[in-house]
């Protein structure tokens, strides 16, 4: 009995000493339970019968490949607006600079059906701007052009953001010897800031282009057809149910994925000058 | 020559002021000052890094006030070297000679030039993270000066290094300066650093220089409290310098009174260096020159020297070696006797 005792005292012991670690352990497997646990029953529970028809079916083929290359464009066209400026953040300082920082992160905040909306406003052929594009034969309402300014709007703050942190990372002084050994602003760019900051603004634009190719409520608003894989799986719940809608979505929960273990690897991957 | 000519510059709330300096080709000058004084500010602004608001920038004659960094053919080498991490030291210390456009031989034949001067041919192929400080140090040396600079300005090169490295790269530098006959700029905190290398040098605090002048001359006659604080001449005093009937001039403070060989009077200030005090504890056998009576208050062991607080009043810190203080077995409270030779009372009124 005594020795019983003791036990259960040192357990007690124990589980107080390490309350905190404890407690913190528990409340984070919550919330990964709660982050994994549908995920993972959707890939891994689902009828796989149905996701293999869903993989053939030409529709489901076409919105997840439109997914993939209008997040693309959107992503290009991210990389060489948004690493210019996020460049230019890292460096300069310059009057109004906090307030465009943060300007910059708002069609994170905003919610994404009014983003659509605002780029509709802008964008839509009885506004100025999409009138100057329409001159061009580009419009942005049921077309591709609208999905990927959508996306665009929606997932460039990601990609300048870490763009941005990692310019910042690269010791200023570097570009400034560079600079003194006779290289131009453009050469000093290109051999030393880049090359030292490509790493996080590759990951950057990979979480740009998952972020983008799984967009929802901009798209929606200014092009439901041709039909992206978010928009689709949304058609297919609402016209059929949860069965015809979960292999569209599970399908892009894996393309998710594999993005998502490429930026961590591409970030954890030792640089060979740490 | 390097010339500068009034300049100023803000940036970020700081400023250079009037800055005016004159550098000779083959000079090794040293511009000293506290951290914040806009030391790496000048060197930079001097490499074209800014843009100054005001005044000229020479270089044998050449106005180079508005030139672009990249065309000024001015070398820099920074305190923590900025090696460029992503490339190796053969690729670091080319970088100059292939942004030029170079061609192959030309970029071989001054990359063995400078690795054999330095002797650093065996690093050729290594990272800089796995270079020691100062390998980091000879490599940012070779990459400023293979592309033969008219001007090599060091930005606290020693700072980052332990003792001994900063003995080693101190005697490199110097090779380098003999050997090559170039024109260096040097930054640095260390008093003792600027004496030691320079062959001109110059104070800076607060943006502006203070002082500039021979090593001698800034050391034996500070021309503000800035600059003998500075230069370690610690014991500054606010008073008045008379001149007497036998042509003495003495300065007076606490109703003390310091003979000087300087020449100013009225309302000034003295500076008198630790070291030139001579401290007795026995009564001075007459030298010609004054001595004074006074009560040790403090004792302070910086290890090789001993400081020792007299209170006369003033209160004055003298110095001792420590074999010195071990042999006269001095204590606090104890009298002493100091002899103030009058070539070391410096005067200013700034």
């Amino acid at each position: 009995m005594e020795d019983n005792g003791q036990i259960k005292n040192n357990w007690l012991s124990k589980i107080f000493k390490h309350s905190f670690t404890f407690l913190f352990i528990i409340l984070g497997f919550l919330i990964l339970l709660f982050i994994l646990v549908p995920l993972f029953k959707m890939v891994f529970l689902s009828d796989k019968e149905a996701m293999w028809l869903a993989l053939l079916d030409s529709e489901t083929i076409q919105a997840v490949w439109l997914s993939i290359y209008a997040a693309l464009i959107a992503t290009a066209i991210g990389f060489v607006l948004g690493v210019p400026l996020a460049y230019l953040f890292a460096r300069y300082e310059f009057p109004g600079k906090n307030i465009f920082e943060g300007l910059i992160d708002l069609p994170i905040v905003v919610p994404h059906s009014a983003a659509g909306i605002a780029l509709l406003f802008v964008f839509g052929s009885n506004f100025i701007v999409g009138k100057g594009f329409k001159l061009f034969g580009i419009q942005f309402v049921d077309s591709l052009a609208g999905i990927i300014i959508a996306m665009l709007f929606v997932s460039v703050p990601i990609l300048i953001s870490s763009a941005k942190e990692s310019f910042r990372k690269v010791d200023v002084r570097l570009e400034k010897v560079a600079r003194t050994l006779g290289a131009s602003p453009w050469q000093t760019f290109f051999r030393i800031s880049f090359p030292l900051a490509w790493r996080s603004i590759l990951a950057g634009s990979l979480m740009m282009w998952a972020r983008g190719m799984s967009e929802f409520g901009a798209v929606i608003i200014l092009t439901y057809h041709p039909t992206t894989a978010p928009v689709l799986i949304y058609e297919r719940f609402e016209t059929f149910g949860l069965a015809q809608a979960i292999p569209v979505a599970a399908i892009m929960i894996i393309i998710s994925a594999v993005v998502f273990i490429g930026v961590q690897t591409l970030l954890r991957w030792r640089k060979n000058y740490d | 020559m390097i010339s500068l000519a009034g300049v100023n510059l803000q940036l970020h709330g700081f400023a250079l002021q009037d800055i005016n300096l004159k550098i000779d080709n083959g000079d090794y000058f040293i511009l000293v000052g506290p951290s914040a004084s806009g030391k790496t500010l000048l060197l930079e602004t001097i490499a074209g890094l800014h843009n100054v608001t005001s005044g000229k920038i020479w270089i044998d004659g050449r106005d180079i006030t508005s030139l672009e960094s990249e065309k000024r053919n001015i070398g820099m080498v920074y305190q923590d070297c900025a090696l460029f991490p992503h490339l190796t030291v053969r690729d670091n210390i080319v970088f100059g000679l292939v942004i030029r456009g170079k061609k192959p031989a030309v970029i071989n034949r001054e990359l063995k030039r400078i690795v054999q001067l330095l002797n650093i041919g065996y690093l050729l192929d290594r990272r800089p993270h796995n270079l020691s400080g100062g390998e980091k140090q000879k490599v940012a040396l070779a990459r400023a000066l293979v592309t033969n600079p008219e001007l090599l300005l060091l930005d606290e090169p020693l700072g980052a290094l332990d003792p001994q490295t900063r003995e080693t790269v101190r005697q490199e530098i110097n090779k380098l300066h003999q050997e090559l006959g170039i024109t260096i700029l040097h930054v640095t905190h260390d008093f003792e650093e600027a004496v030691t290398l320079g062959t001109r040098i110059a104070v800076i605090g607060e943006g502006s220089i203070k002082q500039a002048g021979l090593p001698d001359e800034i050391f034996h006659h500070p021309n503000s409290r800035f600059v003998a604080y500075f230069t370690m001449a610690v014991n500054v005093f606010p008073g008045a310098a008379e001149r007497e009937n036998d042509n003495k001039t003495f300065f007076i403070v606490e109703n003390t009174r310091f003979e000087t060989e300087e020449s100013i009077t009225g309302a000034c200030y003295a500076a008198i260096r630790p070291e030139n005090i001579l401290l007795s504890n026995t009564f001075p056998v007459n030298n010609g020159q004054g001595f004074f009576t006074g009560v040790i208050t403090g004792i302070i062991n910086r290890g090789s020297i001993i400081n020792i607080i007299v209170d006369l009043p003033p209160t004055l810190v003298c110095l001792l070696t420590r074999n010195a203080f071990e042999q006269m077995n001095l204590t606090v409270g104890q009298q002493v006797y100091l002899t103030v030779p009058p070539s070391s009372v410096y005067l200013f009124t700034d």
